[in-house]
């Protein structure tokens, strides 16, 4: 069996999503090789080569998967992968964008977010925001995943002495251009990577009172997230939103101050070590998965926080 | 240009659901069901873009059992102008759902179609990636804004870390993320005349598509239970316990 693990970078870092990845990977056993697909991304290769586990590195270096559009990469995936058992990715909007566009041009179903390897064609994952756990076996054969980081612990990012092999195939499908993007600025740790995470819902009542939770945030060296109350209502942009339509984060710490706790902000969170959860109302359902609920007003208790820790 | 929908019938989402004692799956009798929401931002994108003249006609799609003509006579409330049911009463992979969509825009040839960018019931996020890939188009997956001009459009991409814009020659396939736009409200009149408008079904056979699965659910079981926290009466207390009991700062 020889497993291709999908990199997520920028051409410039390997992303941390592809470690967890990989130890999905190291999990089902065999060799397992990475795919970086980018230009310019040779230190990336290089970076990847070090990874603990990692037999070998495939580097596709061309102007096509610059920004890496699905139209582009999906080809080159689907003609490498054929020969492999199992391709894997991070379930980050990268992988959730291109791995079904390749399982789809092998005419295999995919697996999406695993969160646990029962074995080699078995795998957990979780359907209804959450609420129940599905356990799914794949007769396919190439098996193609996507791996909810969260669900598995990060290998080594050094150890490893993979050989880098240069991939010539160049596919440029030419139905998509990358036109630019706008990337939110922020000093503090990544949210779904961080250990502590601070969010804020509807109860901040605007985006000016954030700078408590910042500022607990810096003291703890926590990530800020948000609820998709605080986020539509225009407190914080969206890619801070925790929950099953924004990002999965399981941290060791999880305080939830002002948010009420509705279904689809748990899907996102409940899989928290520690749950704190302050909110005045001591109905809300966040109370019933906090291991630590304080009833309290925010605007007192948090800056109180802050100064204690 | 044609504009092709396609919705699914799914669990409220307000609904919280139970697994069965079996473990054979969760419990749908007797709930509550609606169109999954990320398909009534498509609707509501294409209902949109028609009344900026863009688009002309609105087909709407929903591959699933009979009681799915709810969501579709629903769509068509919402100003979506035909509807067609392609019945069938198993449960479908997203592979097998996007091939019979396939099947649908190799008949309708619409120039764009809008999918929600995951249902809320298997969360799977597959089916609109698996048909561009299957038809061959360029694919705007979890779009918060769409521009169409002349024959390409412009999708704004919600990513990790922010926004990324791409532009796709047309046909394209776009998958709705939430904040593309807010879906209205089917008013009585209009949910009077969705009466009317034409609702075609059809069956995968018919449409010439396999819908056999590599994938097998062998069992679902509900997600391992939290223990009970407690409350904790001060700020001072509760630094204490993270401190000394969790251990986490």
């Amino acid at each position: 069996m020889t497993i291709l693990v999908i990199a997520e970078h920028d051409n410039k870092v390997v992303a941390p999503s592809t470690l967890n990845t990989v130890a999905a990977a190291a999990k089902i056993g065999g060799d397992i090789h990475v795919l970086v697909a980018g230009q310019g991304s040779a230190a990336v290769a290089e970076a990847a080569a070090k990874i603990a586990g990692v037999s070998k590195v495939l580097l596709a270096d061309n102007a096509a998967y610059a920004h890496q559009l699905p139209e582009n990469v999906a080809p080159l995936i689907a003609e490498l992968g054929a020969g492999y058992s199992h391709i894997l990715a991070a379930a980050t909007s990268n992988g959730k964008n291109i791995l079904p566009r390749v399982a789809a041009q092998l005419d295999v179903d995919q697996i999406s977010e695993i969160v646990s390897v029962e074995s080699a064609d078995t795998f957990k994952r979780p359907i209804y925001a959450g609420n129940a756990i599905a356990t799914v076996q794949s007769t396919a054969s190439v098996k193609v995943i996507t791996v909810r980081a969260t669900g598995f612990d990060p290998v080594a990012a050094e150890g490893g002495s993979a050989a880098v092999e240069a991939v010539a195939a160049a596919h440029d499908a030419g139905t998509s251009s990358f036109v630019g993007e706008e990337l939110a600025k922020s000093d503090r740790p990544e949210l779904t990577a961080a250990k502590i995470v601070v969010s804020g819902g509807r109860g901040m009542q605007n985006g000016d009172n954030f700078k408590h939770l910042y500022a607990l945030a810096d003291k703890l060296g926590a990530a800020v997230g948000a609820s998709r109350a605080a986020v539509d209502a225009g407190f914080v942009p969206n890619d801070m939103q925790v929950g099953q339509t924004g990002k999965i984060v399981a941290p060791q710490l999880y305080i939830a101050v002002g948010i009420s706790g509705a279904i689809q902000h748990l899907a996102g969170m409940k899989d928290s070590k520690v749950i704190v959860a302050i909110n005045k109302d001591e109905e809300a359902p966040i109370f019933q998965v906090a291991d630590y609920g304080l009833v309290a007003d925010l605007f007192e208790a948090v800056p109180e926080l802050e100064k204690l820790v | 240009m044609k504009v092709l929908v396609a919705v699914k019938r799914v669990v409220d989402y307000n609904v919280k659901v139970r697994v069965k004692a079996d473990n054979s799956g969760v419990d749908l009798a007797n709930v509550k069901m609606s169109m999954n929401p990320f398909c009534e931002i498509a609707v509501e994108e294409a209902v949109r873009l028609k009344e900026k003249g863009v688009a002309t006609e609105i087909v709407v799609v929903s591959i699933g059992p009979a009681t799915a003509q709810e969501q579709l006579r629903t769509a068509l409330a919402l100003g979506a102008d035909r509807a067609i049911l392609v019945e069938s009463a198993e449960d479908l992979t997203s592979l097998a759902v996007a091939k019979l969509l396939k099947a649908v825009v190799d008949k309708e040839q619409p120039q764009l179609v809008i999918l929600g960018k995951q249902a809320i019931d298997s969360d799977n996020n597959q089916t609109g990636q698996m048909l561009a890939a299957l038809t061959g188009y360029g694919q705007g997956t979890f779009a918060s804004k769409v521009e169409v001009s002349g024959d390409s459009v412009a999708v704004t991409r919600e990513i990790d870390g922010g926004a990324q814009t791409v532009s796709l020659k047309l046909p394209a396939i776009v998958t709705t993320d939430l904040r593309l736009n807010e879906p209205r409200y089917a008013s009585l009149p209009n949910i009077m005349k969705a009466k009317k408008k034409p609702l075609e079904s059809v069956t995968p056979d018919a449409l010439g598509v396999s819908t056999a699965s590599t994938n097998k659910t062998v069992k679902v079981e509900a997600p391992a239970a939290r223990s009970a926290g407690i409350k904790v009466k001060s700020v001072a207390e509760l630094v204490e316990k993270l401190k000394n009991e969790a251990k986490v700062i």
